[in-house]
């Protein structure tokens, strides 16, 4: 088995832009706080405690008090982006999400590191791969996903300046810098059209966004004309995009969640109401077997031939 | 009977009993009429209630978000009739508004929310929750070198929820000494009694092994609530707990120290007959 990609070979891992953005944004914002527990390491945050230590406030392992003191850090008028790995800051401390943070409805970032099954080899207690489902439920909660290092850290920026509750999620599995027209800007709750295509649509996000490019290349060379979103926001969803991609005829949805309740689950509550077309969720089933990520990714078809074989399938159910 | 908003004057001690006596009038009339409430544990937190509002906390309820406020976490968020009678009391809102306790569309949920009504600081409701938001409070003061105080009262059964004791070591360990908890110490709960349910005693040595200072008070005594509540906290370096023993129930004969209502509604003559005892 080959190593995992590297940022030298041109991949990143999008937990770096995270800190480097939350370092950058704190010097000019004296309120910008973090909130660890005892994940300093993992959310790479050693930097940020070096030049802010007043300004960490780690609770040991402890997430139900990790969210609730962020909700009581905003109280108090500070930026609070709480970190640690997703799959403990979602399920651990749902409730505290939920009563705290979303009920009401207060200024806190929640940043969720390692998701999906970035800790592939430790199994399902590690892998996050239900904290869109669970979140998705809160619907003031702002759901961002985003798909590389520049997106991560526009994504940060954007929850900083948003008044009100934000979820990021950030993996720590390697992933390359998407190809970008000059100009791009992200905004929470906008759609980024990656490529334009008229026979299908791949809706993907976080760490398939570059599988779903790759495949509708091959699918180009095929003639199957693929159009290419990257719906980094979950909620709110851009409904403009989700009826563009419908008005291809065919949908495939993409990401590195479980196939019940996330970005596919989303998109098919809008496609189904306004424009039925044929659709596939591709993502995992549920509990998955202990491997890497990148095993994982190919053994339940998360890969470029995946994707694309999804696409050609989707396509012939059209009418 | 003094109306809550008659001027305190030199007698503090009187003019809170006064208070608390129109708190527990006015949330047992509210769930008498709503047919809905925890009027068990509105009784046992009235008289803290009272205290803290009429004689301890500053605050502005024309400028509830004052960022030099004192905070107060009602983390047994069931209590509504207590705690929004005391908000009501206190100027927060119209007193007329009480009317609308539970009632479709109201502001006055069963359980307190932030976003409807000015002076509730966070949504609680759940158990456990209260402590670990105003230890984040307290975090936050601590790190402006504020000078305001934060205070949150909890139930005694609630202390069996496991996220009160990850905050416990957190404020500790943190000597958020602007952090006051008070604990309403009826030791009743739902079903039952909490130490036949999942036993707390000895509660002062759990907060004084994890590093809080500790008072034990008579929670019905205004005067003694006043002095361990009006100690400056300056200079302690820890987190304070008054443990503050109450009756469920406190103030009508046939609710004293009665777990059946700890969300028990009264009959027509049940209401009337604690009216003639609440003078």
């Amino acid at each position: 088995m080959s190593a995992a990609p590297s940022k030298k070979d041109g991949y990143f891992d999008c937990r770096d832009s995270f800190a480097a953005t939350i370092e950058a944004l704190a010097e000019a914002d004296p309120r910008i706080v973090t909130v660890v527990s005892d994940s300093v390491g993992s959310s790479k945050l050693g930097g940020f405690r070096k030049k802010f230590p007043e300004r960490m406030v780690n609770v040991g392992i402890a997430e139900q008090t990790l969210v609730a003191v962020g909700a009581g850090l905003a109280n108090g008028g500070k930026i609070p982006f709480v970190s640690a790995a997703s799959c403990f800051i979602t399920g651990r401390a749902m409730e505290q999400v939920k009563a705290d943070i979303a009920y009401s409805n207060v200024n806190v970032k929640l940043i969720g590191q390692s998701s999906g099954v970035a800790y592939g080899e430790l199994g399902p207690t590690h892998h996050s791969i239900e904290d869109l489902a669970w979140l998705r439920l809160f619907n003031n909660l702002q759901l961002i996903v985003p798909a590389d290092p520049w997106q991560t850290a526009e994504a940060i920026k954007a929850a900083a300046a948003f008044d009100g509750p934000v979820f990021v999620r950030v993996s720590r599995m390697a992933v390359p810098a998407l190809e970008r027209p000059a100009g791009a800007r992200f905004e929470i709750g906008k759609a980024e059209t990656l490529l334009d295509g008229h026979d299908a649509a791949i809706i993907a996000n976080g760490t398939t966004v570059h599988r779903a490019v790759a495949a509708a290349r091959t699918l180009a060379a095929e003639g199957i004309s693929t159009r290419v979103v990257n719906m980094a926001t979950v909620n709110p969803l851009d409904e403009t995009a989700i009826a563009e991609a419908a008005a291809t005829g065919a949908i495939v949805t993409v990401e590195e969640h479980s196939v019940r309740g996330g970005l596919g689950g989303a998109v098919a509550e809008i496609v189904s109401t306004t424009n039925p077309v044929p659709m596939r969720i591709l993502g995992f089933p549920g509990f998955v077997p202990t491997g890497s990520a990148e095993w994982l990714f190919d053994h339940f078809g998360l890969n470029e031939a995946g994707i694309a074989d999804a696409v050609r399938q989707t396509v012939a159910r059209k009418k | 009977m003094l109306s809550p908003t008659t001027p305190l004057t030199n007698d503090l001690v009187g003019a809170i009993a006064q208070r608390a006596l129109w708190i527990r009038r006015r949330s047992f009339q509210m769930v008498y009429e709503a047919q809905l409430g925890h009027p068990g544990g509105d009784f046992s937190a009235t008289d803290i209630l009272a205290t803290l509002y009429f004689g301890i906390m500053r605050y502005d309820p024309k400028s509830p978000r004052d960022p030099g406020r004192d905070r107060f976490v009602m983390s047994k968020g069931h209590c509504t009739g207590a705690f929004y009678s005391v908000l009501a009391a206190a100027g927060y809102f119209p007193q007329a508004d009480l009317s609308t306790y539970m009632q479709p569309l109201s502001k006055l949920n069963g359980h307190p929310n932030r976003n409807y009504l000015p002076g509730v600081e966070t949504n609680t409701g759940p158990l456990g929750h209260g402590l670990p938001v105003a230890t984040g409070i307290a975090i936050a003061g601590q790190i402006d070198g504020a000078d305001y105080r934060t205070f949150v009262l909890t139930g005694d059964g609630e202390l069996q929820e496991g996220s009160n004791w990850e905050s416990a070591l957190t404020a500790a360990h943190r000597k958020l000494e602007n952090l006051t908890l008070i604990v309403d110490r009826n030791r009743l709960q739902q079903g039952a009694g909490t130490e036949e349910t999942a036993s707390l005693d000895p509660l002062d040595d759990k907060w004084r092994a994890f590093g809080w200072h500790v008072e034990v008070v008579d929670g019905h005594d205004y005067r003694q609530l006043l002095d361990v509540l009006s100690a400056s906290p300056k200079g302690r370096a820890k987190p304070l707990c008054v443990i503050a023993n109450t009756f469920k129930g406190k103030g009508v004969s046939f609710m004293h120290d009665n777990v059946s209502w700890h969300h028990g509604v009264p009959t027509k003559e049940q209401y009337e007959q604690a009216l003639v005892e609440l003078v």
